[in-house]
């Protein structure tokens, strides 16, 4: 019980999917094709915020079930793309062996570091997870001859999905691809969360000296958490990497995995659907903020982080809860 | 009783939501000698965290020399005359001896009262808290608590898991703390009959209530409610 | 035998700014338990007073560092009082939001009173010459910084090993509730010492700012570094803050030197390497 207690995971509604199955996915999904009839020409935009989905959506296993504090997600989501477009360079550019290769890739350094990262705890394990994609963004850096270094890895170009739908100028493969792909990370992380090694991990979570003395190898099911966390950050990865063609040091950098962490935050962890929302709040705040003036947008998300952290502690997700709380007067005790 | 030492009204306590201790009264006079006698988990300890407050206050009031305490900070407390020896002793590892009571009460004036008490901590005085046996700690956790020079003075098992000829060396201390009721002391102890000789009232707790009030002489005649309660004979402890 | 000099001076001296910086860090991470991203932001608010102070109102250098690190604290005591100790309570994963939140406000602040451009610090005269010390002449800058660092960890230890507030201090970390108990009033030395950590980022940043440019992004492209002196030296020990930044600065200068193709890879492995041997530091408790 080294952890304190983390607020933001405490309620955790099972409902909606037990009563009409799938009905909130459906909802998302339709919430997503009429974006793309909404905002035609922002396709490539939209395209990214479902790739930022599902990394997010590998933060929330990682953190909002395992409860493992990390800032270095974005190793994985590195590993994943350099692994995707190398892969689509060198070897085949099918999109789909693409992927394959990605989840491999992320799955295999989160396996590799997990080893080491899950036997620390806090600042520890904080400064072990940052050093991790650090090294691995130097890497990329100096193996110039392969990486592209700086430049970034350049002439990815893909082959049609399943052999069918060709990448288009305007994006719209791009965005049914990806919105396929998370659909499909959604609805196996639903099945994983729900299974008895998601259980468990929640176990983990809130005690896992009670875990440990009921048998359960923690360290490994932590690792096991961690590489398939790994995989799906993999994934994610490989994705922008073969629809915007192009890897850069960036995928590595420690933004990126700060960024996850407020958008999963903002929306609430360890329910998937704050992963999904907390981005969709972010990006499209950062798209309108930002285009004015980056400084302004730091002021805009520093405030917009302390207001969610301070006020509702659960995510944005957890608003209407606060709420009905707020007004029903009972207010739970916050240690 | 305006000016009774301790004063608690309808107090319930716990940690975070949970509740410990519900609707305690107790009022304890000014140089009382008062036992507090529970079995574990009974709610003794988070009685005497809560006096200091170091718990979550759920309802009621607490008062102490007739000033309303409940909601004060746990260190204006400790000015105002509380003060408490935990049962875990809490000695400050990175300091030695000295140091752990110099850091609290009064500094050098109190030094030479306190190895007068306990020659023992004299001559560790340059040892690291850590090092010390558990007789050692104990003393050491008395000696600091009576360097903030407590008015009410709160012991939390102060002989838990010590040899039988330290558990003497320390009643005797007790007593003299106590004698002429210079002080107000309130003792938690699993050893009912080293804690019913020393106090003049005995407050019986269970399950977060008090469940009996008053002289601790008269509990020896009625070794049923200890048994009931407390779950110990006379004589006997209950080591848990 | 030159390079080796080099590299003991200007790796000693990088030690030496990151251990300014760094330990006011970790023995507030120590102390409150709380993980704080925003602690660079102090060195930034030091670096960006004194650029104030020295171009814009013209004070003599001797004057305006003392007060850009007064100032300094002056801003960190209400921040501790109305955001810090409500953060102290958190989660640290909430913990670390918040505090990357304030790091962002910290930016966007500087950056909307004096710009996003590298904030010069004009070092008098006297600082900039160079030393001849009989075997080689040495920055006249470096010698500054390694002469105040030195004088930093002195009196740090003095402070705590031999004052009454040292003794609190230490008690308080060890256990709170017990120092609190026992009428030590927690809640002051918490504010004291964040104060105190933040007046030694901000000295820590403004001396060194040749090493470490003073811009409105300092307090994130330093952080991770920062960090790790405090993770690799172990939470709230001084000696383990001064050994751990006195080594880091080491090897990072060594490696630079020797292989700068490398010198960050090489960086973070130490790094790796010793928190997967030590996950609590080199002096920190298990």
């Amino acid at each position: 019980m080294q952890d304190a207690p983390i607020p933001a995971t405490a309620p955790r509604p099972r409902s909606g999917g037990l009563r009409v199955p799938l009905l909130a996915e459906a909802l998302l999904l339709a919430l997503a094709v009429a974006a793309y009839f909404l905002f035609p020409y922002n396709l490539g935009f939209l395209t990214r915020i479902l790739i930022m989905m599902i990394f997010v959506l590998s933060l929330d296993l990682v953190l909002g079930f395992a409860g493992i504090t990390t800032l270095g997600q974005a190793a994985m989501y590195g590993a994943g793309a350099y692994a995707a477009g190398l892969f689509a360079i060198h070897v085949w550019a099918d999109p789909v062996a693409g992927l394959v290769v990605g989840a491999a890739a992320g799955a295999a350094v989160a396996l590799v570091s997990g080893l080491v990262l899950m036997r620390a705890h806090g600042l520890t394990l904080l400064m072990l997870s940052i050093a991790v994609a650090q090294v691995l963004q130097e890497v990329a850096n100096k193996a110039r001859d392969i990486t592209g270094g700086a430049d970034g890895l350049r002439g990815i170009r893909m082959e049609p999905v399943l052999g069918i739908w060709d990448f288009d100028f305007v994006g719209q493969t791009g965005f049914w691809y990806a919105l396929a792909v998370l659909a499909l990370v959604f609805v196996a992380l639903r099945l994983v969360t729900g299974s008895p090694f998601g259980l468990s991990l929640r176990g983990i979570h809130e005690s896992p000296a009670r875990m440990a003395a009921i048998g359960t190898p923690v360290y490994w099911r932590l690792v096991a958490a961690y590489a398939l966390g790994g995989g799906i950050a993999g994934v994610a990865g490989a994705l922008a990497a073969q629809i915007t063609m192009l890897v850069s040091l960036e995928v590595f950098s420690f933004a990126l995995s700060a960024e996850a962490l407020i958008m999963l935050i903002l929306g609430g962890t360890g329910r998937l659907y704050g992963a999904v929302i907390g981005t969709a709040i972010f990006m499209a705040v950062h798209h309108t903020a930002a285009a004015a003036d980056p400084f302004n947008w730091l002021f805009v998300i520093g405030g917009l982080v302390l207001a969610v952290i301070f006020f509702v502690p659960t995510g944005l997700l957890g608003l209407p809860t606060a709420l009905v709380r707020l007004f029903r007067g009972s207010r739970n005790g916050r240690p | 009783m305006a000016d009774a030492a301790l004063a608690l009204d309808r107090v319930s306590a716990g940690y975070g939501a949970t509740h410990v201790l519900e609707d305690i009264s107790l009022t304890v006079p000014r140089g009382e000698r008062l036992t507090i006698i529970g079995r574990n988990g009974a709610g003794k300890t988070t009685l005497l965290a809560t006096i200091m407050g170091l718990t979550r206050l759920h309802g009621g009031r607490i008062a102490a020399s007739g000033r309303d305490i409940t909601g004060m900070a746990t260190h204006r407390r400790s000015a105002l005359g509380l003060g408490l020896v935990p049962q875990t002793r809490d000695i400050f590892a990175s300091l030695s001896v000295e140091e752990n009571l110099l850091a609290v009460g009064r500094g050098k004036a109190g030094l030479e009262e306190a190895y007068a008490m306990f020659p023992r901590l004299k001559e560790r005085r340059r040892n690291g808290g850590a090092q010390l046996s558990g007789g050692e700690q104990q003393m050491l956790a008395i000696a600091r608590t009576l360097m903030t020079e407590p008015d009410v003075l709160l012991l939390d098992e102060p002989l838990e898991g010590l040899a039988p000829v330290i558990c003497e060396q320390l009643m005797r201390v007790f007593e003299d703390i106590a004698r002429d009721g210079r002080r107000t002391v309130i003792l938690v102890e699993q050893h009912v009959t080293a804690a019913l000789a020393f106090a003049t009232r005995a407050v019986l707790l269970a399950n977060g209530r008090v469940v009996h009030d008053g002289p601790a002489q008269g509990l020896h005649a009625q070794p049923g409610l200890l048994d009931r309660h407390v779950g110990v004979s006379l004589g006997h402890r209950d080591g848990g | 035998m030159s390079l080796i000099a080099n590299i003991l001076i200007d790796g000693v001296a990088y030690g030496m700014v990151l251990f300014m910086i760094a330990v006011g860090l970790s023995v507030t991470m120590g102390l409150m338990r709380v993980i704080n991203l925003a602690h660079g932001g102090f060195a930034l608010i030091g670096g960006a007073l004194v650029h104030g102070l020295l171009t814009r109102a013209g004070l003599p250098y001797l004057l305006a560092v003392p007060l850009a690190v007064l100032g300094t604290m002056a801003l960190a005591w209400p921040m501790e009082r109305v955001l810090y100790r409500r953060i102290y309570r958190f989660g640290e994963l909430q913990q670390v939001l918040a505090t990357i939140g304030i790091a962002f406000l910290m930016i966007a602040g500087v950056n909307y009173l004096l710009g996003s451009s590298l904030l010069s610090i004009p070092v008098p005269e006297a600082m900039q010459g160079a030393v001849d010390l009989g075997f080689r002449k040495v920055s006249m800058h470096r010698i500054v910084v390694i002469v105040a660092g030195l004088a930093m960890v002195a009196c740090l230890y003095l402070l705590l090993d031999r004052t009454r507030f040292g003794m609190r201090l230490r008690a308080a970390v060890d256990n709170r509730d017990t120092a609190a108990m026992l009428g030590i009033n927690t809640g002051a030395i918490y504010a004291a010492t964040f104060c105190l950590g933040a007046g030694l980022a901000a000295l820590g940043g403004i001396l060194g700012a040749e090493l470490l440019p003073i811009e409105a992004y300092y307090p994130l492209r330093y952080m991770v570094l920062f960090l790790m002196v405090v993770a690799v030296g172990g939470l709230g020990s001084i000696t383990g803050s001064f050994l751990a930044a006195l080594g880091l600065g080491l090897v990072d200068t060594a490696s630079r030197y020797l292989v700068p193709d490398f010198g960050t890879i090489f960086f973070f492995a130490c790094v790796i390497a010793i928190l997967a041997a030590r996950p609590a530091g080199l002096m920190g408790r298990a």
